[in-house]
């Protein structure tokens, strides 16, 4: 099928336009109490939650804080999260009509995409800053240098960016806002804590525990956990090489997910909509 | 192909796997003229607004809208195009204002002048009161004027309406009738999909009227009533007891047999006479001293005109909803 003709011409994307549909975004995020919340009373209630309600209960392996060990794990599940903002997105301008709009509009091809990846990067932020300062306020601190604070960060961008195509892919295949929400509750929601998100691995039973030691989620985690300094981020010498090498794996992941991901997602999407 | 036509199809084909959802369609809208695409739900009224928009490449055939292929160079057609699509598609979490400034934006007339033209559509289109409300607070005429003025923000000069006041309590679609009017005074082209003869009628100076994907008759309002049988004179009478009168006298004024339906108690007769025909049953009726309820021309329906064009009641295709979904 030639539908990339019919879709665009021109100039692959350009940055006014995506930013236009970006700006969109954002204020669809203001204008929607739950977005809103999601992005901002949930990352905050999250961290309490689980800082003084498990936190008692649940040893870190080596010692040290649960609420330092937790934020690791914080952090990845909600960056993992921020899929489902654009898979949403994008299923509810197909349900609503908005992207037959854009497409009747003489905007260069990819503009639309762009936007919501921008909008989405920008929103998976601010629960990231959210985050960081309620961790700040129970007791979370980075123990190395400012070059490993902006490491952290810089990998925590990077990792978004990545899930950005699994939401587009989400949103390509699922074309409503309720189905995207369905998948999310059955798929995405186990594997964020079938990992060492809120839990040390080696507390999970036989077959969970190889997949947490595997699981994406687990290596970003610890990846955070190993750069901040913070308990549980020291990678055993006899584990996985998932385990043992963080950093380097959760990086593998993003460059996979991107190459794997964003041409079947472009690709997907295209058809999705030219149909 | 000459540029006298700004919309010019031959032998359009467009497929939904066994569905066959344009079977070699032909149009030619003369610039400055207002084209009606008549037809029943799944006829394929939109899936041909879809490909001369170039939401949707065609299967086979080929079309120039404002000159420009839409194959080779649908850029250059959306510059020239306002698509209107059948469910008003204004973001619902944005205002008014804010609706047309981003459409603008994105047709990069920059930010000031998007902001001007959304104040100038907003005061054309009755919306200042509520330009700065979220749109999904609108009512359903406020969201089609809306989306009518979203269509509008970069002057396209051929635009694209597809069943637009399907939904809309009649007055509303009064007051968008009154809009499409002005438009077309200012020299617009306009392709228009509806389910409503009336609504063709009103609008259009041809009507093509297509059933399943095929263009089975075009022509201007006039030629296609005679050939669908025109207008009838109506009459509903008070008493059930005067029908047989009532269709005597319909009879002799019409020149033509008239239809007797003793439930809803009219009588209808096919006629050419207008108003003329009217007034003289008016009077005979008084002078007989029959009571009506209701008398004056009715136009034919689109069951009347699918009935004579194809023998059949205008059905929506069985998978409508495939390709109204597609």
């Amino acid at each position: 099928m030639s539908a990339g003709r019919t879709v665009g011409a021109g100039r692959a994307t350009s940055l006014g336009d995506a930013w236009v549909i970006a700006r969109r975004g954002l204020l669809h995020m203001r204008r929607h109490p739950e977005a809103l919340a999601d992005a901002t009373i949930q990352p905050i209630m999250f961290v309490l939650l689980f800082a003084y309600v498990f936190g008692g209960a649940i040893e870190v392996p080596g010692g040290g804080s649960y609420r330092e060990f937790l934020m690791g794990g914080i952090f990845a599940q909600t960056i993992v999260f921020s899929a489902f903002g654009v898979a949403i997105g994008l299923a509810y301008d197909r349900t609503n009509g908005a992207i037959d709009r854009f497409r009747s509009l003489p905007i260069a091809r990819g503009s639309v995409l762009a936007g919501h990846a921008l909008a989405n990067l920008i929103k998976s932020l601010l629960p990231i800053v959210l985050m960081s300062l309620a961790g700040l306020v129970i007791g979370w601190r980075v123990h190395s240098g400012v070059l490993d604070v902006l490491a952290g960060y810089g990998l925590m961008v990077a990792f978004s960016l990545a899930v950005i195509w699994i939401g587009v892919l989400l949103g390509s295949l699922v074309g409503t806002p309720e189905g995207v929400q369905g998948v999310a509750f059955v798929v995405i929601f186990p594997v964020t804590f079938v990992a060492s998100t809120f839990v040390p691995t080696s507390s999970l039973p036989g077959a969970l525990r190889t997949f947490a030691e595997w699981n994406p989620v687990t290596a970003l985690a610890g990846a955070l956990r190993n750069i901040f300094d913070n308990p549980g981020g020291v990678p055993p010498a006899d584990g996985p090489w998932p385990l043992a090498h963080p950093v380097a794996y959760t990086l593998i992941w993003a460059v996979a997910i991107v190459l794997v991901c964003a041409p079947v997602a472009v690709r997907l999407y295209q058809r999705a909509i030219a149909s | 192909m000459s540029s006298t036509k700004a919309i010019e199809a031959v032998g359009l084909v467009k497929r939904y796997g066994e569905k066959v959802a344009l079977g070699g369609v032909d149009l030619e809208v003369p610039r400055g003229s207002v084209c009606g695409l008549l037809g029943p739900n799944g006829a394929g009224k939109t899936t041909a607004v879809r490909v001369l928009a170039t939401l949707t490449e065609p299967d086979g055939g080929e079309a120039r809208v404002a000159g420009a292929d839409i194959r080779t160079d649908p850029v250059a057609v959306r510059r020239s195009i306002g698509l209107a699509a059948q469910d008003a598609t204004v973001d619902g979490l944005l205002t008014g204002r804010e609706n047309l400034v981003m459409i603008g934006e994105l047709h990069h007339l920059g930010r000031r002048r998007a902001r001007s033209r959304a104040d100038e559509l907003l005061e054309r289109f009755s919306l200042v009161d509520a330009a700065d409300r979220l749109a999904k607070d609108y009512s359903g005429g406020m969201r089609r004027r809306l989306d009518l003025a979203a269509t509008l923000v970069a002057e396209p000069q051929i635009l694209f309406l597809d069943e637009p006041t399907t939904g809309l309590d009649p007055r509303a679609r009064n007051e968008l009738w009154a809009v499409l009017d002005q438009l077309v005074a200012d020299g617009a082209t306009i392709l228009l999909t509806t389910q409503y003869l009336e609504e063709a009628d009103r609008l259009a100076d041809e009507i093509v009227v297509i059933d399943h994907g095929r263009v089975i008759a075009r022509g201007d309002a006039r030629s296609l009533k005679r050939e669908i049988g025109g207008d009838q004179l109506h009459v509903v009478c008070a008493d059930a007891d005067d029908l047989a009168r009532v269709a005597a006298m319909a009879e002799r004024i019409a020149g033509a047999p008239a239809k007797t339906d003793v439930t809803a108690r009219s009588v209808t007769a096919p006629t050419d006479g207008g108003a003329a025909a009217v007034a003289a049953l008016a009077s005979e009726l008084s002078r007989g001293g029959i009571e009506v309820e209701d008398l004056g021309l009715r136009q034919p329906t689109l069951d009347d005109v699918f009935l004579t064009l194809t023998g059949a009641p205008a059905e929506p295709a069985a998978d409508e909803a495939l390709e109204e979904a597609a």
